[in-house]
């Protein structure tokens, strides 16, 4: 009887157990592969492309090396998906949020072994998350009216971000510029404001913040290569022929004459559209499209620095610094926004020349420079730099801040354990099973620096045992200390985000009782 | 097999090519029949419920969906098999016309084939046990008539409503804040329905999903949400009292249709063309503004030039936005979709209070708040999550409780959930078997058996005895005849669905039973199954 035929050929189903087991086993796997990145002496992983060119990165950021894997297993693919969320979200614990899924889901996997039903582990799950959440918000610290307080508290997140990080090394340069940065923003999570740029050569030490802008660009040949108070027009325009847009138009001659006299009339038309530029009454004129040698060359005539094919970015982030709009037609030259800028430099970063906007008007972006060895040093560097500039902007707008090292698991974990006992019913060991699953992350950034993680844990729980305990893990020092002596700081946001997603994708994995794979779409060239 | 001899003693084809097919007939068929079809009811059957689980389907490209709706598990599921695919379509039907309960009536179209195995089993004629369901089905609709309540709702009192919601998303994964969520989906229907005419377009209702952010931050926008930015990055992003034309032409030079060529062979020509051009851009920038618009949406995209001509102007604009986003734009702001320029009016224009735009998270993600519509019948409900697969639930979740919502709108009658309307059933079809003479009489029987096998489901996956439940709360409901009495899924401690507030809408559980007996009645009349035997 053809009952077992339900699906098409190739399609498989698991059931039950054995789902559930496919799921965990899955998802236990990837939290396994980043876990040894985690904390501040987490280990590198190299990523080789399978493209052409094998292309080769070097990287501690959980999101990164997930988003290069090819998994196949569901549940494993439900994490990879959380963390790139919790890198578009918050920017940073990317790593963090797919460990404590995966220790959440290792301690489910021990609870569904002796018969408790995974409702009530997601029941239980739930209890200790809303309450982990409460402890977290009861001890929060809240230094938005104090602006230097702030502004410190500010530093020391992007410190312990960056320690993490292939920054360590320079973290307090880099966490300067990063809070000097984010702090030009004004409040605004844009952080397309904010150029970072990257020139190999030098070390990272010689990376620095430019109050100005930098453009990636040459200065055309013959033009002026430093101009003081520069009026700037942005534009994006056609700069090569200008083409008549009117549908079905062609140009038909039947004489040589007439093909020179229409040449004539395209090249007056061009020198019409400079003449209009210029009658702006600037001296510099900025292009995301290309120039032809022609007009650049009546720019040159009138002195005009013009600069072409800046890309779409950096004319978007020219117009919000000099405070220009960015104009495709030149019929009003006196209604136009002009960009202002003190001066024009060419400057040479390593062998490179680029075009240095300094003393802007509107100075809410800015530029990074930022030097190193290698390309992979640079990347490194740059994800390093964009998760500390993003965890900053986000606490700039949520200005509540925990302390780090391994504090607020503690925290949470000994709520979660008060609940725990006072809870009846079976849901108490799954809460019980979530504070130990938020130990693990101490645990964890213990055992990646090669600390003794067991006896550092255990003092660190028994001096939680005080009421308004500041104690957490010191990796540099390998001992136990007072995390608000020791500057290190994290963002609550980060954390909130890290704890509910965990909660959720662990929830969404265990209610899974059966796994249906489709048939793989087949390949042409395969049939 | 399918041969037949002609008075010659010679063969006749009556089926090609017979030996590619392979070919079922009588109580095999049927036997085959009622095991897919139960096959499909056993992998909804645990889903089914308030501690129901998902199941994880992973697509023909690899993608992942993580639900516990019938309808989408049923449809993602790939089947093969002729009658999996009768009970695929079974669960779509009831979704296109009730939108919720789609596993039930998946389990009950199963219990009735197991059932129907049986009374096979005992030698009883496949269309007699169609037609006892029939009859069966016909009783168990008209009690149901009976012991439904109708409750009372308006605008201003919409608590049952709420609570009605509330029992359909208990079932999903979304139940930690299914109170929010069911007053977000009672609002928006409210919001868009015709009490009048006790009727409710749910095209209305957008439901629009960003991923970050927490389940809490989901909201109900009374406006519009476009996933789209202003067409040039220094255009004002707060726009007050707007006043939006809607185009569907593009700021660009005219394309006739015809095919036509414009000759330039003159440089008198050139310049004529040139000026022609420049004014073309001029006067489609001008028109709008005439008119007093302040907010430009267009369908199509802009020239550069008419973009910096735009914003030159003042006058903000969005580009490239869907016709459907278009159509609700223009329901909602009371604007009228312009097809050409020469055609805008004052009168055609849309009208809104505040127009936004805001941005999320680290990423460059912005999309266009249109609020404080002219004609506010026109709602979204804007849904965040911690990952795609969440909305994705999310947004079935809310698609159910908005079904819900707008039946209840359409027909008030409720009846009570957590199983108590089906054991009610179970009993009074029961009773009505034993009037029936004939062999019909115990396909009736069967009928009843299979309904209470939609509470045993439910206590199975609550992790209660089934048996000894079901049997407690049917004495229950026989000693003190009060049909309220169902599963207490949730552990509170009370078998009384209304203390409970677990209701369901009359409409939906008929339909259930409608269905599911049809398919069924369908399945057990096939009697001849023929297939090419190369799958």
């Amino acid at each position: 009887m053809p009952i077992d035929k339900i699906f098409k050929d190739d399609a498989s189903e698991e059931k039950g157990e054995r789902a559930r087991m496919a799921s965990f086993v899955g998802a236990m796997a990837i939290s396994d592969l980043v876990k040894s990145t985690l904390g501040p002496k987490g280990m590198d992983k190299i990523l080789q492309s399978t493209g052409r060119g094998h292309a080769v990165t070097v990287t501690n950021d959980g999101a990164t090396i997930l988003k290069s894997l090819h998994i196949d297993n569901p549940a494993a693919k439900v994490l990879v998906d959380i963390s790139k969320v919790q890198d578009d979200e918050v920017g940073d614990g990317t790593t963090s949020v797919v460990v404590l899924a995966g220790e959440l889901l290792r301690e489910a996997e021990k609870l569904v072994a002796s018969k408790i039903h995974p409702m009530t582990i997601i029941a239980g799950y739930r209890m200790a998350s809303e309450c982990a959440r409460n402890a977290l918000l009861k001890r929060v610290i809240d230094n938005k009216e104090n602006a230097e307080k702030f502004r410190s508290d500010l530093l020391k997140i992007a410190m312990t971000t960056l320690c993490s990080k292939i920054l360590s090394q320079d973290k307090e340069h880099f966490a300067e510029m990063a809070v000097d940065a984010v702090f030009r923003l004004k409040g605004s999570t844009n952080l397309e404001a904010i150029q970072i740029i990257k020139k190999p050569g030098g070390s990272l030490k010689d990376s620095f913040l430019d109050e100005g802008f930098i453009l990636d660009k040459k200065i055309g040949i013959g033009q002026p290569k430093r101009i003081e108070n520069a009026k700037i027009l942005v534009a994006n325009t056609a700069m090569d022929t200008d083409k008549v847009k009117i549908y079905g138009a062609r140009v038909r001659v039947d004489s040589m004459t007439k093909v020179a006299e229409i040449e004539g009339a395209e090249k007056e038309k061009m020198k019409d559209k400079v003449k209009k530029i210029i009658a702006h009454g600037i001296n510099c004129f900025v292009n995301r499209q290309l120039i032809y040698n022609f007009p650049e060359e009546l720019f040159a005539d009138a002195g005009i620095l013009a600069i072409e094919h800046a890309d779409f970015e950096g004319i978007e982030s020219l117009g919000l610094v000099t405070g220009g709009e960015i104009a495709s037609t030149f019929d009003n030259p006196e209604s136009v926004k002009l960009g202002h800028c003190k001066l024009i430099e060419e400057i040479m970063i390593g062998e490179d020349k680029l075009i240095h906007f300094s003393g802007c008007e509107m100075g809410q972006a800015c530029s990074i420079v930022l030097r190193g060895a290698s390309h992979h040093v640079l990347d490194e560097a740059e994800r390093s730099l964009h998760d500390a500039l993003c965890v900053l902007s986000q606490t700039v707008n949520d200005t509540r801040v925990l302390l780090g090292g391994g504090w607020p698991e503690m925290v949470m974990a000994k709520e979660v354990d008060e609940l725990a006992r006072k809870t009846a019913g079976k849901k108490s060991h799954a809460i019980e099973a979530f504070s130990r699953a938020l130990v693990a992350i101490p645990t964890t950034i213990a055992d990646n620096a090669g600390l003794d993680s067991a006896e550092l844990v255990a003092q660190l729980r028994a001096e939680h045992h005080n009421d308004g305990c500041n104690a957490g893990i010191d990796v540099i020092s390998g001992s136990v200390g007072d995390m608000e002596e020791r500057g290190i700081y994290e963002a609550f946001k980060v954390k909130q985000a890290v704890l509910l997603s965990a909660t959720e994708a662990s929830e969404m994995i265990l209610r899974v009782d059966e796994i249906i794979t489709c048939a793989p779409r087949r390949r042409e060239d395969r049939m | 097999m399918a041969l037949a001899f002609d008075e010659f003693g010679r063969p006749f084809i009556i089926l090609r090519e017979q030996d590619q097919k392979t070919r079922l007939r009588g109580i095999d068929a049927q036997k085959a029949n009622i095991a897919a079809g139960k096959a499909v009811a056993r992998i909804l059957r645990s889903s089914l419920g308030p501690k129901g689980m998902d199941k994880m389907l992973q697509g023909p490209d690899g993608d992942i969906t993580i639900t516990n709706d019938g309808a989408t598990i049923l449809e993602q599921m790939d089947v093969d098999n002729q009658i999996a695919k009768l009970m695929v379509e079974l669960s779509r039907s009831q979704d296109y016309e009730i939108g919720d309960g789609t596993t039930g009536v998946v389990v009950m179209a199963g219990a009735l084939l197991e059932q129907a195995e049986r009374q096979l089993d005992r030698g009883i004629h496949p269309i007699r046990i169609a037609e006892g369901y029939e009859m069966a089905s016909r009783v168990a609709v008209e009690h149901l008539e009976r012991i439904a309540q109708k409750f009372e709702f308006d605008i201003n009192n919409f608590e049952p409503l709420v609570q009605t919601c509330m029992t359909t998303l208990s079932s999903k994964i979304v139940n930690r804040c299914k109170r929010s969520l069911a007053e977000i989906a009672v609002k928006a229907v409210l919001a868009v329905a015709d009490l009048e005419r006790r009727d409710v377009n749910l095209d209305l209702i957008k439901v629009e999903g960003k991923v970050g952010g927490k389940l809490e931050d989901t909201e109900l926008i009374y406006g519009i949400l476009i996933d789209k930015d202003m067409s040039h990055p220094q255009m004002p992003k707060h726009i007050e009292d707007a006043h939006i034309a809607i185009l569907t032409c593009p700021f660009e030079p005219p394309k006739p249709k015809t095919k036509h060529k414009v000759d330039i062979d003159t440089v008198e020509k050139f310049e004529t063309l040139r000026k022609q051009e420049q004014q073309y851009f001029d006067e489609m920038v001008q028109k709008c503004k005439d008119v007093g618009a302040t907010l430009v949406i267009c369908q199509w995209g802009f020239d550069d030039e008419a973009n910096h001509l735009l914003m030159h102007r003042n006058l903000p604009a969005v580009r490239w936005v869907g016709g459907v986003e278009l159509e609700l734009i223009a329901i909602a702001t009371g604007g009228r979709i312009v097809p050409r320029f020469q055609e805008l009016t004052p009168e055609k224009l849309g009208k809104a209070g505040v127009v936004r735009e805001k941005s999320f998270g680290t990423t460059k993600e912005r999309m266009l708040y249109i609020e404080h519509c002219a004609n506010s019948k026109a709602v979204t409900v804007f849904i965040r999550g911690g990952n795609k697969m969440m909305i994705e639930e999310t947004k079935r979740s809310i698609h159910d409780a908005l079904c819900v919502a707008r039946n209840l709108i359409r027909n008030k009658s409720i009846v009570y959930g957590g199983g108590a309307a089906e054991i009610a059933c179970s009993l009074a079809v029961d009773a009505a078997a034993d009037k029936y003479p004939g062999v019909e009489q115990y396909a009736i029987r069967a009928f009843a058996e299979a309904l209470d096998s939609v509470p045993m489901a439910l206590a199975e996956n609550s992790g209660l005895q089934p048996i000894e439940t079901l049997s407690a709360v049917k004495s229950q409901q026989i000693k003190e005849n009060i049909p309220f009495y169902g599963i207490d899924c949730n552990d509170v401690g009370t078998n009384d669905m209304r203390e409970q507030n677990v209701f369901e809408t009359l409409i939906g559980k008929q339909q259930q039973i409608l269905l599911a007996t049809q398919v069924v009645k369908m399945i057990l009349k096939i009697d001849d199954v023929i297939s090419n035997s190369e799958y």
